[in-house]
């Protein structure tokens, strides 16, 4: 079967992928999450409508296409719960305004506005971007009303106290103190595989994923290259030393994995277009996060992966045309 | 069972919309007294047929209207008997929506053939090239839509091994195909036999899609009826746009037709089954292609069917035939919903690419949204092209580019445009940009044949100047070497000399006098 869906539906089938693994992290790290979303939501709707109406296009059929509203919640989902609402302003700014529509808005942006939003900020922003509140189940560490003050300026004075290392931070300074990952996954704040509660978000964000799969909203070639890129580079060097580097699992379920494999890297505007296309462009950005994870200055690494395999794709395209029928080979 | 090759793309349709038109028997259209059939002259792809009958004569039914011209051209025939009122433009079921020549012809009502009829043939006893030429004359061309003539497919020059018969009807709401293999699966039969000697293929492939039991059925009693054991029904699966005559191919023998080649270049030929009626028609009972079957269809047409209608027959009285429309102003479109060709008024006559009449609400039209790559266009496309590449190219007019991503590869199936998620009508600029590619290719072609004339003519000039140039020098050599030497001669050369002298001026004299008489036209050339 081959459903034929409009833009909206395509982008509307993705907001409904990403609920479980929303859910999960509302569970685990509270109404963070919640704010950021609603945040960013309102934020990207907003420049959406100014720049739709500077750019003289019809409001309408723009705003009503979810693209926004999607690109507000994969760059929510990234940012550390609670973050305060100037920070996701920002954030919004860069990826609606300059990402988005200084190229031409929906269809013409080269780069993934989300990811462009989310590495403006890290840049800008390191400090912010790092407080990962600890996830400590039944609805994170804060009230709602905490919560709100603490988005809305006044903040919290032991904010600290409420923040943890994520388990991608802790292994990489722990390998850098020359700690092996065994040892750093019996530490607090380390889950079973992964960082506490961050392999149950994962988990979740593969259910959402595979439901895209089953409804033909994204192909298979993508995700699963980026987690075969991941997967294939963290094997080898496990291998090779499982004293020096964590095994594979924990890669996989660790940070923004899942999510960036199966909702961001998917995104069609930004990715390679052709079978073999796709499958090399996930295959970059499985491996770029490895070594960026490994060796790179970010514990996390998905932004500027997608990023950087962005930049690829006019020419992916170009080689990777598939064989037309009737003809001997492609170019 | 032979095996098959499935298709690795294509579309699943949710809705064939068969079962509207296929269920009653086929309605022959007879026209009446009075009745205007508008017949145009070029109704396949090929040469304008030469035209053999004049304002105000009488025709009989299949007498001959055109006459084929050139290599590849099929005649045109009258499709009833009747004078012949008007020889003029007419808006025809056409891309552009232009107007071309048509013969109108009004109908007597005796529908009389007089003795019209070609001499039958035994194909079994006839040489190739009479065989060939019946087919031509009798104006046969494909019926799946390609309007091809068939006499130069027939005419193979390679050798091919298998005969496919096309009865995959793979558009959604067609069914004339269906209900000609019902109706008359012997005749297909019949004609199939008298491809496979003028082919001298060693068997025959009968692909239809497993929506038309009926006539997969009628067609498998036709062949178990004559035990020829060349000739297999191969049941395939429905999917879009299986029809497609290089799609059906590879379904059948696995094999691809080289990009821009011919069927015959697969070792196999593909013709459609209405064509091979036809075939059966031209050379068996010596009768033109002057009617098809048509499939009136649609959700806005009152009584769905199928018609044998006679060419020229405007799509209103076929809409009549329908018991009309249930609507005041329908969409008309020719062909399928795949691949429709909107029709500007209800005027346009019925031709030999009509296969079916959609009678519709007009579409509501869906705002077009940007592209946003997502490449389901790509993944559906049968032909493994980049529709979306295409599109931005062909909007940009990039036309290298485009050519670059194998435009001329597309078959315009539409499954691209049916996909998308941003309702761009995706063939539409394919469409657009084959033309423009073509008419560049024209243009730069006539500029070509310019240059080149231009280019000679300038070395014609030049060399006729250089040649009177050439002659003009040597002649004053000679003048000179001449003067040298009288300088030292005798009397005896002055005398000759004075002589010569007279007789130029002589000549010079009658010269002047000739230049007078006649016009100065010549003055240039001194």
């Amino acid at each position: 079967m081959n459903p034929h869906y409009t833009v909206a539906q395509v982008m509307q089938q993705v907001l409904l992928a990403l609920i479980p693994g929303i859910a999960v992290m509302l569970w685990f790290f509270g109404w963070g999450v919640i704010t950021n979303l609603v945040l960013a939501s309102l934020f990207a709707l907003t420049f959406e409508a100014l720049m739709l109406y500077m750019r003289k296009r019809p409001l309408q059929p723009f705003l009503t296409d979810y693209s926004a509203l999607l690109t507000a919640c994969l760059l929510a989902l990234a940012l550390p719960p609670y973050a305060p609402w100037w920070l996701i302003a920002v954030g919004m700014l860069f990826a609606i305004v300059l990402a988005k529509h200084l190229y031409g808005g929906l269809g013409y942006n080269p780069f993934n506005p989300a990811m462009i939003g989310y590495a403006a900020l890290l840049v800008s922003f390191p400090l912010e971007m790092t407080l990962w509140p600890s996830a400590s189940g039944g609805f994170g560490v804060l009230d709602l009303g905490s919560t709100l003050s603490k988005v809305f300026g006044s903040g919290l004075s032991n904010w600290d106290a409420y923040t943890h290392a994520t388990a991608l931070d802790s292994m990489k300074i722990g390998l850098n103190l020359h700690q092996t990952p065994s040892q750093l996954m019996q530490t607090e704040g380390m889950g079973l595989i992964g960082s506490q509660g961050w392999e149950w978000v994962n988990l979740a964000f593969l259910v959402g994923g595979a439901w895209m799969l089953y409804k033909r909203v994204i192909t298979w070639h993508i995700p699963i290259a980026v987690l075969l890129g991941l997967t294939l580079l963290a094997t080898l060097f496990w291998l090779y030393s499982p004293n020096h580097y964590p095994n594979p699992l924990f890669h996989l379920l660790s940070g923004a994995t899942m999510l960036g494999a199966f909702f961001i890297a998917t995104d069609p505007v930004t990715a390679s277009t052709t079978p073999l296309g796709k499958v090399i462009f996930g295959l970059g950005i499985g491996g770029l996060v490895y070594v960026i994870r490994t060796w790179g200055g970010y514990p996390d690494a998905i932004a500027f992966a997608v990023i950087v395999m962005n930049m690829a794709v006019p020419l992916l395209d170009s080689y990777t045309q598939p064989r037309v029928y009737g003809r001997k080979r492609s170019l | 069972m032979s095996q098959t090759w499935p298709l690795p793309v294509g579309l699943k349709l949710a809705d064939y919309h068969k079962s509207i038109s296929n269920q009653q028997p086929t309605q022959a259209i007879i026209p009446t007294q009075g009745e205007h059939l508008i017949i145009p002259l070029l109704q396949h792809s090929g040469a304008k047929p030469h035209l053999e009958i004049a304002l105000g004569d009488y025709v009989y039914k299949g007498q001959l209207l055109a006459k084929p011209q050139g290599n590849i051209s099929a005649g045109v025939h009258a499709s009833t008997s009747g004078t012949i009122v008007a020889i003029e433009p007419h808006v025809i079921a056409h891309n552009s929506g232009l107007a071309d020549l048509c013969v109108v012809l009004e109908a007597d009502g005796k529908d009389d053939w007089g003795n019209t009829r070609l001499p039958r043939l035994d194909y079994q006893q006839t040489d190739l090239k009479t065989l060939v030429n019946r087919v031509r004359e009798c104006g046969v061309v494909g019926l799946g839509g390609a309007v091809f003539p068939t006499d130069v497919k027939l005419n193979v020059r390679q050798p091919v091994t298998t005969l496919i018969l096309n009865g995959a009807e793979c558009e959604p709401y067609i069914t004339c195909d269906d209900r000609l293999m019902r109706e008359h699966a012997a005749e297909i039969i019949a004609g199939a036999q008298i491809i496979l000697h003028m082919i001298q293929a060693e068997q025959c492939l009968i692909g239809i899609e497993d929506n038309k039991p009926e006539a997969i059925s009628a067609m498998q009693q036709a062949v178990s009826a004559i035990a020829d054991k060349r000739f297999e029904v191969v049941t395939i699966p429905t999917i879009y746009p299986s029809g497609g005559k290089k799609q059906l191919t590879y379904i059948l023998t696995g094999k691809e037709v080289p990009s821009g080649g011919r069927g015959g270049d697969a070792g196999a030929l593909c013709i459609n089954v209405g064509t091979t009626r036809s075939v059966y028609q031209a050379i068996v009972q010596g009768e033109p292609l002057i009617h098809r079957y048509v499939t009136v269809s649609g959700e806005a047409i009152k009584q769905a069917g199928n018609f044998e209608v006679p060419l020229g027959l405007p799509m209103s009285r076929l809409i009549a035939a329908a018991q009309g429309s249930t609507i005041s102003e329908p969409w008309l479109t020719m062909g399928g919903s795949m691949m429709p060709l909107p029709l500007v008024s209800p005027q346009i006559p019925v031709v030999k690419a009509t296969n079916c009449l959609l009678v519709r609400p007009p579409p509501n039209t869906e705002v077009v949204m940007p592209c946003i790559r997502c490449g389901r266009c790509a993944e559906v496309c049968p032909v493994s092209l980049l529709p979306q590449q295409l599109y931005w190219y062909a909007r940009s007019k990039e036309m290298e580019q485009v050519e670059r991503y194998h435009l001329f590869d597309c078959i315009e199936c539409g499954c691209c445009s049916y996909v998308c998620p941003s309702h761009i009508p995706l063939v539409d600029y394919y469409r657009f940009a084959k033309a423009e590619i073509k008419a560049q290719r024209d243009t730069r072609h006539k500029a070509e044949v310019a240059r080149t004339r231009h280019e000679f003519r300038q070395e014609r000039i030049e060399r006729v100047q250089r040649e009177k140039a050439e002659k003009l020098a040597k002649h004053k050599t000679a003048l000179k070497e001449q003067e040298s030497s009288s300088k030292e001669g005798t009397a005896e050369t002055d005398a000759k000399k004075a002589a010569i002298q007279a007789a130029l001026e002589r000549a010079k004299a009658k010269k002047a006098q000739q230049a007078n008489t006649t016009s100065s036209s010549t003055e240039g050339s001194a």
